[in-house]
């Protein structure tokens, strides 16, 4: 392709990037390294080692929430593309399906669900079992991450899958090659990209979440989303907001470019960045 | 198939669980207005107000909103979506948009007062301000009444369920009460909070002393442990449904919950409580100044007034409407206690910014 013509495709995208990506990245530079009145401090950045504990939080939780969505989607979205076209399809809406809804008022709703008289206990009471307290609690906050991001994953996995070519697999069946050592040395390569955008797009969401922390966590877990928020929100602490976001871009940053080089080491181009 | 009946037991769930909002329903039909509303057709007014915090036409109320477009027809611009004083605070301060009414709190009146953000309001223009009864003019934030006019007065105390909790508690202290673990909420904002722990200790919730400030942290870092949760208006799924025992928060709102679960009561804890006023005031960056005493105007028209006070359930400092034979929550115990049963009360002032960054910085510490 010509390169007038390459760069004409390029300018819308270029323009949208400028204006809505690259400006507001410096705002919130420009924010992170000034004071209330504007001059240039690094008050915020010394302010940030309070905050290390949250950090750790939504990390740690983002982390396990990436692992278990994996760890569901992975062996689904390899059955799901084995299964009739028919059936593909139809499974694919359902996983899409609640997404059709928004994220706040699904998590509004996990909310009643889990509540300490909510559906969950109210089932477990009529059955006689004895109740437990969801709400509030860890494990919760993970549930929200898992449900509200699981098709993220689901998807870009079921993608490659389904677009393996069967031939393959014969082939290497025909070579001698069994069960395991099929999925290892020639299916997992293969969807690795998949893995690698389906890892991206659950732990950048679940890392940075504010509103599903809040509600499920009873008000009690504080992640890093949701002490951006207060600075934002409530205290107008455009700095110390700016900077703790920038920490977090850096953190996503870091982790994007571990599980490329990581992707890279099996053969298949990296993702994103 | 046998999937798809899943996924629709699945929806119907979900919609169960979900809320439905409630309101105190009164219908409403042709509006008798004392005032003159006529010379500012077709002119734009820009309103900021806290969600659900007018009569908006839902089940069967008036809509005010609209009836002021069509007694005046001014244009509105209705924005509720702003979540907190400190938000709207710096909506304002930031100059994005040009405000004509907000509707704050006391003590951010106080500092919109102290940072030159209100314009004064020429209640001479307001015929309907002789409504207003005399013990909310001149209140501390405002003393001379130049930049403000009350909307809604609110206390706050303590809802239980009585199925849930035994005899009849009237200290702030059962929020410690360790029988009660997990079955306690309390507020999820520090003023709030730091209030309930002040209470109980016989602190000045306005103090400036932070040795003080540090005794109702360590107050509120024991009660931790017992909580269930910090909440704000998740308040309402959780006491209607029997999910807590026991919540602090603002006596309208009890009546409203109370009205969908008749188990819950509530009490003024002896120790005294918060009261606030939220009041109307017209920000310096109106641009339509004549529209906005009009709305204020139509605000206290004694329909209005009304509505407002049946649909929010607080207390109104609208004679016309707690005088009123037909107004519901006419001589309510808890809106308007008689003077033996008034609870002692605080207003929360605008405290120095250094004592607010202090009492946030430990607020950060019992939350995380």
């Amino acid at each position: 392709m010509k390169k007038s013509t390459n760069a004409l495709l390029n300018a819308p995208y270029a323009v949208w990037a400028a204006i809505f990506v690259v400006v507001p990245l410096f705002i919130v530079l420009i924010y992170a390294f000034t004071d209330g009145e504007g001059n240039f401090s690094f008050a915020n950045i010394l302010a940030l080692k309070d905050y290390w504990y949250n950090f750790l939080l939504s990390l740690l939780y983002s982390l396990i929430a990436t692992v278990i969505t994996l760890l569901i989607a992975y062996p689904f979205a390899y059955a799901l593309s084995k299964t009739a076209e028919k059936t593909q399809r139809i499974q694919m809406m359902l996983v899409m399906l609640p997404m059709w809804m928004n994220l706040l008022i699904r998590t509004y709703s996990w909310m009643n669900i889990l509540d300490k008289n909510g559906v969950i206990n109210q089932i477990l009471t009529a059955m006689h079992l004895p109740t437990g307290e969801f709400l509030g609690t860890p494990g919760a906050v993970i549930f929200g991450m898992v449900y509200n991001y699981l098709p993220y994953m689901i998807l870009p996995i079921y993608t490659v899958m389904a677009k393996m070519d069967p031939a393959l697999i014969e082939a290497a069946r025909d070579l001698g090659c069994n069960g395991f050592n099929v999925w290892r040395r020639l299916v997992l390569p293969l969807s690795m990209p998949g893995v690698i955008s389906g890892i991206t797009m659950v732990f950048v969401p679940s890392v940075s979440t504010f509103y599903i922390s809040q509600k499920l966590g009873n008000g009690k877990i504080m992640l890093i989303g949701d002490t951006i928020e207060r600075q934002m929100q409530m205290l107008n602490n455009y700095n110390l907001g700016a900077a703790l976001s920038l920490v977090l871009m850096i953190l996503i940053l870091v982790s994007m470019f571990i599980m490329n080089r990581f992707a890279d080491k099996n053969g298949e181009g990296g993702m994103i960045v | 198939m046998k999937r798809i009946v899943c996924v629709i037991v699945a929806c119907a769930m979900l919609i169960a669980a979900a809320v439905l909002p409630v309101s105190c329903v009164r219908n409403d039909v042709v509006l008798e207005l004392e005032g003159d509303y006529t010379g500012l057709e077709g002119t734009e007014l820009y309103v900021m107000n806290w969600g659900e915090y007018i009569s908006d036409g839902s089940e069967g109320t008036l809509d005010v909103i609209k009836a002021f477009e069509k007694a005046t027809g001014i244009h509105v611009t209705y924005d509720d979506t702003t979540p907190s004083n400190e938000a709207m605070y710096a909506k304002l301060k930031s100059g994005a948009v040009s405000v004509d009414i907000v509707i704050p709190s006391d003590y951010m009146i106080q500092r919109m007062i102290k940072e030159d953000m209100l314009r004064k309001i020429d209640t001479s223009k307001i015929p309907n301000y002789k409504y207003i009864l005399d013990e909310y003019k001149g209140l501390y934030f405002d003393p001379q009444s130049e930049y403000s006019v009350p909307y809604n007065v609110g206390m706050v105390g303590i809802i239980y369920n009585k199925t849930m909790v035994e005899g009849t508690p009237d200290s702030w202290d059962l929020l410690w009460n360790e029988t009660y673990k997990n079955d306690i909420l309390s507020f999820n904002n520090p003023r709030d909070a730091f209030a309930t722990a002040q209470f109980l200790l016989g602190q000045d919730v306005n103090n400036e002393d932070k040795a003080l400030w540090d005794t109702a942290a360590a107050k509120l870092k024991e009660q931790t442990p017992i909580l269930q949760g910090r909440v704000m208006d998740e308040v309402f799924n959780k006491m209607e449904g029997n999910n807590a025992a026991i919540a602090p928060y603002y006596a309208g709102d009890y009546l409203l919950m109370n009205s969908i679960n008749e188990d819950l009561e509530f009490y003024y804890p002896k120790e005294g409580t918060n009261i606030f006023v939220d009041s109307m005031c017209i920000p310096k960056s109106s641009k339509n100044y004549e529209a906005a005493l009009m709305f204020i105007n139509f605000m206290l028209e004694n329909e209005v007034a009304l509505a407002n006070a049946e649909y929010l359930c607080y207390a109104s400092p609208h004679s016309g409407v707690v005088n009123n034979p037909d107004y519901s929550f006419k001589d309510n115990q808890i809106l308007y206690p008689d003077e033996a049963h008034k609870p002692k009360t605080q207003y929360f002032y605008d405290l120095d910014p250094e004592i607010r960054s202090y009492y946030e910085k430990l607020w950060e510490e019992i939350v995380r």
